[in-house]
C-alpha cells in the first residue's frame, strides 16, 4: 500500500467523525425540517456514484484500447464502488423522499436513469464473475455504455420537469448548509479514493496469486 | 472508419443539446402524469428557500427516516470495508502459502 | 460500406433458405403478445394505455431471441471467426449484422402492430408515419446495442443469460422513449410536438449507441 494511504485514512476517519456535528449545526430547511439533513450524505454519495461510473468507463476505455491490465483492475474496483455508492444513494433518497414528496419512489428521469446506471454496474460485476474467459473485455465494453449514462443522470433534472431538485439548488445554499455539504463531500471523496486504492490492491494481490500459480506449474 | 475522440466529444455535445432544443416545445403531458408532490413552494426546486414561511406539515416523524438513512450509510460502508478486508486476507494467506511452497520447491 | 452490404446479403441469403430465425422470432413475439392478452384483457376490455408498453416489451423480447439465435448460428458454423479473419473493415461487419437484425425486427413489428392494435383495441395505426418513425428509431437503438453485445458474448460462458443482463439496462432509455412516444400516439388528442421530442431523443440515442458500438467493435472482437 502506498505511503499516503494510512495518513489519508486517518484524516478521512476524523472528518467523518466530525461531520455529524457540522451537519447538526447547519440550519433547518424550511419545508422539510429534520429529514432534509439526509441531503448531506445523499448528495455526496450520488456524486461518488457518478464519479465511479465515469472512472470505470475511462479505465475500461484505456484497457480496451491500450490493453493495460492495471486499468482493468481500476475498472473492476470502480464498478464495485459504483454499486456501493449507488446503493447508498438509492436508499437514502427514497427515505428522504417519503417525507419530502410523500412517495418512496417515482419514475422520473433522474431516479430512473440512476437506477439504470446502478443496474449496469451490477451487470458489470456479474459479467466479471460469471462470464468466463474474455469477460474482462465484455465488461469493459459494457462500462463504456454505462459511462455515457452518468452525465445524463446529472443534467436530466435541468432539462426535464422532475420532482427531484435541480442542480441549481447547490450553488444557492446559505453558508452554514454549504459548509456542511462541502465538508461531507470532501469526506466522501477522500473515502472514495481510499476505497478505490484498497480495492485495486486486492486485485493486484489476485493477479500476483495468478502469476504464482503459473510459476508453480512450471 | 474509426471515429476520433474529438469527433465523439462533439457528437456527444450535439446529442446532449438536442433534448434542450426540443424541450422548448414543452412536453407538458409528462408533468401531468407524475404524482402530485406534497405542497411545497415551487421555487424550492430552483434555488434554496431559507428559513421563513411554512409551518411544519402534518405527517410522518422525520427522525426514524433520518436515523435509518445515516445508519444505512454506515452499515454499507463498514460492510464493504469488512468484505474487502476479508477477501484481502484470504488472498494474502494464499500468496504466502504459495510463496513458501515455491521456496521449498527451489531448495529441494 | 460495400462490405456491410455483402454481409447483409449473406445473412439474408442464409436466412431465406430456411427462414428459421424469422419464423421462430415471429412466433415468439406473437405468443408473447397473446400471453399479455390472456393475462390482462378482462371481459373484452383491455387495460388503458397497455398497448404501447406491451408492443415494446414484445419487440424487446423477440429482439433478444433473434440476436441470440443469429449469433448462435454464426458460432456453430464458426463463420464469425472467418468473417473476422477476412480483410474487411471490422466496423463494416458490425454494420452488416446490424442491418440484418434491424430488418428482422422491422418484419416482426409489421406483424406485431396490427396484432396488438386488434387485441388491445388500440388505435395504433392512426398516425402511421409517426408510428413508423418511432418504431424504426427505437429498433435501431435497441439493435445497435444488441448486435454489439451479442457479438461480444459469442465466446463467453452463460451467453444466453448474460445477453439480457447486459442489454436491458442499457436499452432502458430506448424502451422508455419508445413506449412514451407510442402511448402519446394512442391518445385521442395527439400532441405531435411531444411525439417529435421523443423521436428526436431516440435518434440522439441511436447516434450515441451506434457511434460507441463502431468505436469499440474492433477491440472487443479481438482476442
Amino acid at each position: 500500500m502506498p505511503k499516503w494511504f494510512m495518513p489519508l485514512a486517518g484524516l478521512t476517519a476524523v472528518m467523518f467523525a466530525a461531520a455529524p456535528f457540522i451537519i447538526a449545526r447547519a440550519d433547518y430547511e424550511s419545508t422539510m425540517g429534520l429529514v432534509q439533513k439526509i441531503f448531506y450524505y445523499h448528495m455526496p454519495s450520488a456524486s461518488m456514484f457518478l464519479l465511479s461510473a465515469v472512472v470505470c468507463g475511462i479505465a475500461s476505455a484505456r484497457f480496451l484500447f491500450r490493453g493495460s491490465p492495471r486499468q482493468d483492475r481500476v475498472a473492476y474496483a470502480a464498478a464495485e464502488l459504483a454499486v456501493l455508492f449507488g446503493a447508498i444513494t438509492l436508499v437514502t433518497g427514497p427515505l428522504w423522499a417519503r417525507k419530502a414528496w410523500g412517495v418512496w419512489w417515482t419514475w422520473d428521469v433522474r431516479l430512473t436513469s440512476s437506477l439504470m446506471g446502478w443496474m449496469v454496474a451490477w451487470a458489470y460485476l456479474l459479467v466479471r464473475k460469471y462470464g468466463g474467459p474474455g469477460s474482462d473485455k465484455l465488461a469493459a465494453g459494457l462500462a463504456l455504455f454505462g459511462m455515457a449514462n452518468a452525465p445524463f443522470v446529472y443534467i436530466s433534472v435541468n432539462y426535464w420537469r422532475t420532482i427531484h431538485p435541480k442542480t441549481s439548488v447547490v450553488p444557492t445554499l446559505p453558508a452554514d448548509m454549504g459548509t456542511a455539504l462541502w465538508f461531507s463531500f470532501v469526506s466522501f471523496l477522500l473515502l472514495f479514493t481510499l476505497l478505490l486504492r484498497l480495492r485495486v490492491h486486492l486485485e493486484e494481490q489476485r493477479a500476483k496469486l495468478d502469476t504464482l500459480y503459473l510459476a508453480m506449474d512450471e | 472508419m474509426r471515429p476520433s475522440l474529438t469527433g465523439i466529444c462533439v457528437l456527444f455535445l450535439l446529442v446532449v443539446s438536442m433534448p434542450v432544443a426540443c424541450s422548448a416545445n414543452a412536453p407538458s403531458r409528462s408533468a401531468a402524469q407524475q404524482p402530485q408532490p406534497q405542497p411545497a413552494p415551487p421555487s424550492a426546486t430552483d434555488e434554496f428557500v431559507p428559513i421563513s414561511q411554512l409551518p411544519a406539515q402534518d405527517q410522518l416523524p422525520a427522525a426514524p427516516l433520518l436515523v435509518t438513512a445515516y445508519a444505512f450509510v454506515w452499515v454499507a460502508l463498514m460492510g464493504y470495508l469488512v468484505s474487502v478486508g476479508r477477501r484481502l486476507t484470504k488472498v494474502q494467506r494464499e500468496v504466502e502459502r504459495l510463496e513458501s511452497d515455491i521456496a521449498k520447491g527451489d531448495r529441494t | 460500406m460495400r462490405i456491410a452490404w455483402l454481409v447483409l446479403k449473406k445473412d439474408l441469403t442464409v436466412e431465406v433458405r430456411s427462414l428459421e430465425i424469422a419464423y421462430t422470432t415471429l412466433f415468439f413475439a406473437i405468443s408473447c403478445v397473446l400471453f399479455f392478452a390472456f393475462a390482462l384483457v378482462k371481459e373484452g376490455k383491455a387495460p388503458e394505455d397497455g398497448a404501447a408498453g406491451i408492443l415494446w416489451i414484445a419487440i424487446a423480447f423477440a429482439g433478444t431471441l433473434a440476436l441470440g439465435r443469429t449469433f448462435e448460428r454464426e458460432r456453430q458454423s464458426e463463420t464469425l471467426r472467418a468473417l473476422l479473419m477476412a480483410p474487411a473493415d471490422r466496423p463494416a461487419i458490425y454494420v452488416g449484422k446490424l442491418l440484418g437484425i434491424i430488418a428482422l425486427l422491422i418484419a416482426a413489428e409489421i406483424v406485431l402492430v396490427p396484432l396488438v392494435a386488434f387485441l388491445f383495441q388500440a388505435p395504433l395505426l392512426s398516425h402511421p408515419f409517426w408510428l413508423a418513425a418511432v418504431l424504426i428509431s427505437g429498433t435501431i437503438g435497441f439493435a445497435a446495442v444488441g448486435t454489439l453485445f451479442s457479438a461480444m458474448l459469442v465466446r463467453a460462458r452463460s451467453r444466453d443469460v448474460l445477453l439480457p443482463v447486459l442489454l436491458y439496462p442499457i436499452t432502458v432509455p430506448v424502451i422508455i422513449a419508445g413506449v412514451r412516444a407510442t402511448a402519446e400516439l394512442l391518445q385521442p388528442d395527439v400532441e405531435l410536438a411531444l411525439v417529435r421530442f421523443w423521436v428526436m431523443l431516440l435518434l440522439a440515442l441511436d447516434v450515441v449507441f451506434v457511434t460507441l458500438a463502431l468505436w469499440t467493435f474492433e477491440p472487443l472482437m479481438t482476442d
